[in-house]
């Protein structure tokens, strides 16, 4: 008897950790450089995200070939020059979000701290961000800024379109129940 | 009894434990296995004088500024042939991200050329893997020099070049092409010119930094007359880019900036010093936004 309330509770558990479990239906990450000649702005809708909100614990992970821009050249360069896509394909998020209630209503304040990988450079990161339940689906959203030297990022002195030193990213995932 | 249980309650917590941690690799694990198509094989649309795999992407209209001095052996009378200046103004636009079309006028031989160029396969790894990049192309040209001869027909003034690109990224850093080419000429001089030549280009590029490459090419002749007085073609070349623009140094035997020309009637010997200083220098500019 004492066995199969065991397997049922374990069975009930993970079923339950399995529901808290909720995977991103869309994703917009963006980014915008304040430059000296022209402003770029890049733009990503191909990411991928899990967010667990029973522990708090998320994980992104962002193509780096798919941020589109205004122009052709830009994307280019951007892959070949600053980014190295071909030795590193993708920018990862995971850490955990603290501060927000799964019950209340309204946006909520939040944070999110962990380890932000771009360009093959692992940081440790503190963000503020906030998070929303919209019609049964949780939304949410950060901005913050990256510096390129912490990421290895160098602009190559050639370059006359320069990248700023730092730029602003800003990130929203909707998640759905999984 | 108990032991099982609390075996199980060990065993249950650190497997949830371990869920936590690993989200990263669930997340990895839920991705379907995606292709990479490799791009950027070549930094501008020319190797040297020779065309590359590359094509405009949709939108994007390139002009492309060519330049040949005299030859350097032409002694210092010349200042080593910066004195004569031949030139090729083009422009090729990105009718798709595969797709396009360009025109071209070149002072040597007053002529005007015409082309389309279309990618037909894209080096890729992943889901989907392909070992090349694969362009074809095909080009029309009219001679309009000389304008005074009643005997040449608008016809004897046209000449075509039918090639196709294969080109390889083996790393970040070298790329190698091989371009098999036909070329026909409406009227040739008999003596000493054939009338359908086939040729093979061998291109490639190395880069030295993000923003700097080493550039090289050689047209082979399959079929050359055998009175020929003319030499294969041979290219070096520095690339460097800056943002929009790619500046491409260059020395060659080849005095003309047209496949035509280029492949076919290089006079130039370089092994006797007979070689051009000269530069391309190519400007892109997005017409239409992406996407």
């Amino acid at each position: 008897m004492k066995k199969v309330i065991l397997v049922f509770m374990v069975l009930g558990q993970s079923l339950l950790s399995q529901a808290q479990k909720y995977a991103a239906e869309s994703s917009a990450i963006s980014f915008f450089s304040d430059g000296a000649i022209e402003d770029i702005y890049g733009r990503n809708s191909k990411s991928v995200s899990i967010f667990n909100m029973a522990t708090g614990d998320v994980a992104f992970s962002i193509p780096i070939k798919d941020f589109e821009f205004d122009k052709s050249l830009m994307k280019e360069h951007f892959n070949e020059k600053y980014m190295e896509t071909e030795k590193f394909a993708k920018a990862t998020f995971q850490g955990k979000i603290t501060g927000f209630q799964n019950t209340a209503k309204g946006e909520q304040q939040a944070k999110a701290a962990g380890k932000l990988t771009i360009h093959g450079v692992t940081n440790d990161i503190d963000v503020p961000g906030t998070v929303e339940l919209v019609k049964g689906k949780w939304v949410m959203k950060s901005k913050f800024m990256v510096k390129l030297v912490d990421y290895k990022i160098t602009i190559p002195q050639l370059l006359w379109q320069n990248l700023a030193e730092e730029i602003e990213v800003k990130i929203e995932f909707t998640y759905k129940a999984q | 009894m108990k032991k099982i249980i609390a075996v199980s309650i060990v065993l249950f917590s650190s497997i949830s434990l371990f869920a936590q941690d690993d989200l990263m690799k669930e997340l990895e694990a839920s991705q379907k296995p995606e292709t990479t198509y490799i791009g950027q094989t070549f930094k501008g649309t020319r190797i040297i004088n020779g065309q590359s795999v590359e094509t405009k992407s949709k939108g994007a209209l390139e002009f492309i500024f060519s330049h040949r001095f005299g030859r350097i052996n032409s002694g210092a009378y010349t200042l080593w042939g910066l004195d004569d200046a031949f030139v090729r103004l083009g422009f090729e636009y990105g009718l798709t991200d595969r797709l396009g079309i360009g025109i071209g006028r070149s002072s040597t031989d007053k002529t005007f050329d015409s082309f389309l160029r279309y990618k037909v396969a894209r080096q890729s790894t992943g889901a989907r893997n392909f070992p090349v990049t694969i362009t074809a192309m095909g080009t029309a040209n009219i001679k309009t020099s000389p304008n005074d001869n009643p005997l040449l027909t608008y016809d004897d003034r046209l000449s075509y070049v039918a090639q196709v690109m294969f080109a390889r990224k083996f790393s970040t850093n070298f790329s190698l092409q091989v371009t098999p080419m036909f070329i026909h000429r409406n009227t040739v001089v008999k003596s000493k010119e054939n009338n359908d030549d086939f040729a093979i280009g061998v291109g490639g590029r190395y880069k030295i930094t993000r923003s700097l490459a080493l550039s090289g090419e050689y047209y082979y002749r399959l079929n050359p007359h055998e009175n020929t007085p003319y030499y294969n073609s041979i290219g070096v070349g520095l690339d460097i880019e800056t943002g929009g623009h790619v500046f491409q140094l260059l020395f060659t035997n080849s005095l003309s900036m047209i496949e035509r020309a280029v492949v076919v009637e290089t006079d130039g010997d370089f092994g006797a010093g007979d070689i051009h200083f000269g530069f391309n220098i190519s400007r892109t500019f997005q017409i239409k936004k992406p996407r």
